[in-house]
């Protein structure tokens, strides 16, 4: 008798339902309405990241396309020239294609990268009207020269997103070892240098710009 | 069977004047009615489970997003229509429209209208002429129900035939074994309310329920709890919705379907839902039985409280949705045949029984007793039978497998 009574608890759940507060915000309408704010560390578009001078971060390794459980990432390094150097040691990525329509964002290729090149920022809202769109090449993935991701047409960034994009990078460059905690482990970017360990880490006050 | 109105009715019908006319104006109406009824439906439903859920639902296209169900059928108009190369192509065609006319012809006998207070027979006076609003009153009345809704399985079972592919056929032969078993149930319970009127004429059984003698409660709630069930049944909706159960069978019956047939089956999926709380309405809460407020407008109450009942049921059924998770094959089977068909049988020889002996003046309390322990005992008896079989069942499971 017990199991008529659980079915009509279980009416009464969804019915009180309707007068409840509705978790959605109003997220569709212009400008972006009340979207809730991104996790600093969100798993967004992937950027391709510069040194201060200018040059790539990429040695052209193929560590991330060999990590990639989907298989998205197509890299080809080739050899700097020395006259022109495209990044500061002997190799380059010549070619480097992410396939977006394959990508799980899961960030292993962020973590098997050993220059700190490819990072994920915010941005999730871009979407295609064919399969050669969904592949971004080195020209598209690479930051501009302000050090913020370029912003390509058919994507949907919104204010500050563009920022730190390498925030995730920062927080876990060193290892989880607490011995390195706020010691700065991360090469520089171009457009901000190299920056301060975040806040929160750690509860002195020793540092951290964000 | 013919009520005298009835007989006046077709005894005055003029095939040449206002009559004729009436009869095409009601066809229109209630075509465009179901039509506009299953766009407002589809967004009733999105909108009250999205609210069950915490979530906002449609709200872009028009106001609270009523118009969202235009915008989809707007875009299904314009997709591509495909037909599969296994299919039987002139059978996969047909399949839509013969799930979505008996939709149509179903809602033909509802009375939506008219007064039935003090005696009247529904009728009402327009331009001098005496007209029901409802479109016909076949003597037949409520088996065209059961017929239409019987046609309606064959649009579902074909169309998962001829799409030569095997996620479809699942779904039609769960959706001929899940219909024709609740229908057996859907039509027991009837049976009790066909007792009570005395007539299978849908104005007649209205007019046995006037000023608050509704079915649902005067037969005792057990056959309204065993319709509603059933009908839900019938409607392949959750937690009955084994047909087209995403989850196991993509999309069903319907997976080799797009563009304009998809959304024919749709449109019949729909319309019979408002077609099935509109019968439920006739059959059990008295139609368009209701008080009249204002002499004024005595022809707009029963319309407004025959709606009104209509929107419960509609809520009633997206409600199940919110809240019953999908049944398991076995237990639907369980449901319909050792629970709902038998108790259906047991309630409609206990209604007879007590109609007996009312008329042969019987202890009325003497019957109720004796029915209701006879009743408990072989409904005991039942479930006794059906654990041992089960039992020896799975002891045989056992020896076999190990």
């Amino acid at each position: 008798m017990s199991d008529v009574f659980d079915y009509i608890r279980g009416f009464a759940v969804t019915f009180n339902k309707l007068f409840e507060e509705r978790v959605t915000g109003d997220y569709r309408h212009d400008g972006g309405g009340e979207k809730s704010p991104k996790p600093d560390r969100l798993h967004g578009r992937h950027v391709l990241n510069r040194y201060e001078d200018g040059m790539e971060k990429c040695i052209g390794c193929e560590l991330c396309a060999g990590v990639c459980p989907a298989q998205c990432i197509y890299v080809r390094g080739a050899d700097n020239t020395p006259d022109n150097p495209v990044s500061p040691g002997e190799r380059y990525g010549y070619v480097y294609e992410i396939n977006y329509l394959r990508c799980i964002h899961c960030d292993l290729c962020v973590e098997a990268c050993p220059t700190e090149a490819i990072t994920e920022s915010k941005l999730f809202e871009f979407s295609f009207t064919n399969r050669n769109d969904a592949i971004y090449t080195k020209a598209e993935l690479v930051v501009g020269d302000d050090g913020r991701p370029q912003k390509l047409p058919w994507e949907d960034w919104r204010t500050g997103e563009d920022l730190a994009t390498s925030g995730w990078m920062r927080a876990t460059a060193s290892s989880g070892n607490a011995d390195y905690e706020n010691k700065v482990a991360w090469s520089g970017e171009l457009g901000y240098g190299v920056r301060h360990p975040e806040v929160g880490q750690h509860d002195d006050e020793t540092g951290g710009d964000e | 069977m013919m009520t005298i109105a009835q007989q006046a009715y077709l005894e005055d019908f003029d095939w040449t004047s206002l009559d004729l006319l009436f009869l095409v104006v009601k066809v229109v109406l209630i075509f465009t009615m179901l039509l506009v009824s299953v766009m407002l439906m589809v967004w009733f439903e999105r909108k009250v489970v999205s609210d069950m859920q915490n979530r906002i639902g449609p709200d872009v296209a028009g106001p609270w997003g009523i118009l969202q169900t235009l915008a989809d059928g707007i875009k299904l108009f314009f997709k591509e229509d495909l037909t599969p190369d296994n299919s039987d192509r002139f059978v996969f065609k047909l399949a839509p429209y013969l799930s979505l006319i008996p939709a149509f012809l179903m809602f033909s006998i509802v009375p939506i209208g008219g007064n039935f207070q003090d005696g009247g027979d529904g009728s009402v006076e327009i331009f001098g002429r005496t007209t029901f609003l409802q479109l016909v009153d076949p003597p037949m009345g409520i088996l065209v129900f059961l017929a239409m809704s019987g046609l309606g399985i064959y649009g579902v079972m074909l169309a998962g035939w001829s799409s030569g592919s095997k996620y479809p056929l699942l779904g039609s032969v769960r959706a001929t074994a899940q219909m024709v078993s609740y229908e057996a149930a859907l039509g027991l319970s009837l049976a009790a309310v066909l007792l009570e009127s005395g007539s299978l004429s849908t104005n007649q059984i209205v007019q046995e329920q006037v000023d608050g003698y509704w079915n649902v409660l005067s037969l005792g709630i057990i056959p309204f709890i065993i319709f509603l069930i059933a009908g839900t049944a019938e409607l392949n909706r959750p937690p009955f919705d084994l047909v087209e159960a995403e989850q196991e069978l993509v999309g069903g019956f319907h997976t080799e379907y797009s563009s304009l047939r998809f959304s024919l089956f749709f449109l019949a999926e729909f319309m019979n839902v408002v077609t099935m709380a509109a019968i439920i309405v006739t059959l059990f809460f008295g139609g368009p039985d209701g008080p009249i407020l204002w002499d004024t407008i005595s022809w707009f109450w029963p319309i407004l409280w025959f709606f009104l009942k209509v929107v419960v049921f509609l809520f009633t059924f997206v409600w199940f949705r919110a809240t019953l998770p999908r049944l398991r094959y076995d237990q639907l089977m369980d449901l319909g045949w050792k629970i709902l068909i038998p108790a259906a049988l047991f309630w409609f020889l206990l209604l007879a029984g007590i109609r007996v002996g009312r008329d042969a003046d019987w202890n009325p309390a003497a019957i109720l007793i004796i029915g209701i322990s006879v009743m408990t005992l072989l409904f005991a008896a039942l479930f006794r039978a059906v654990r041992m079989a089960q039992e020896a069942r799975a002891e045989s499971d056992l020896v076999e497998y190990g």
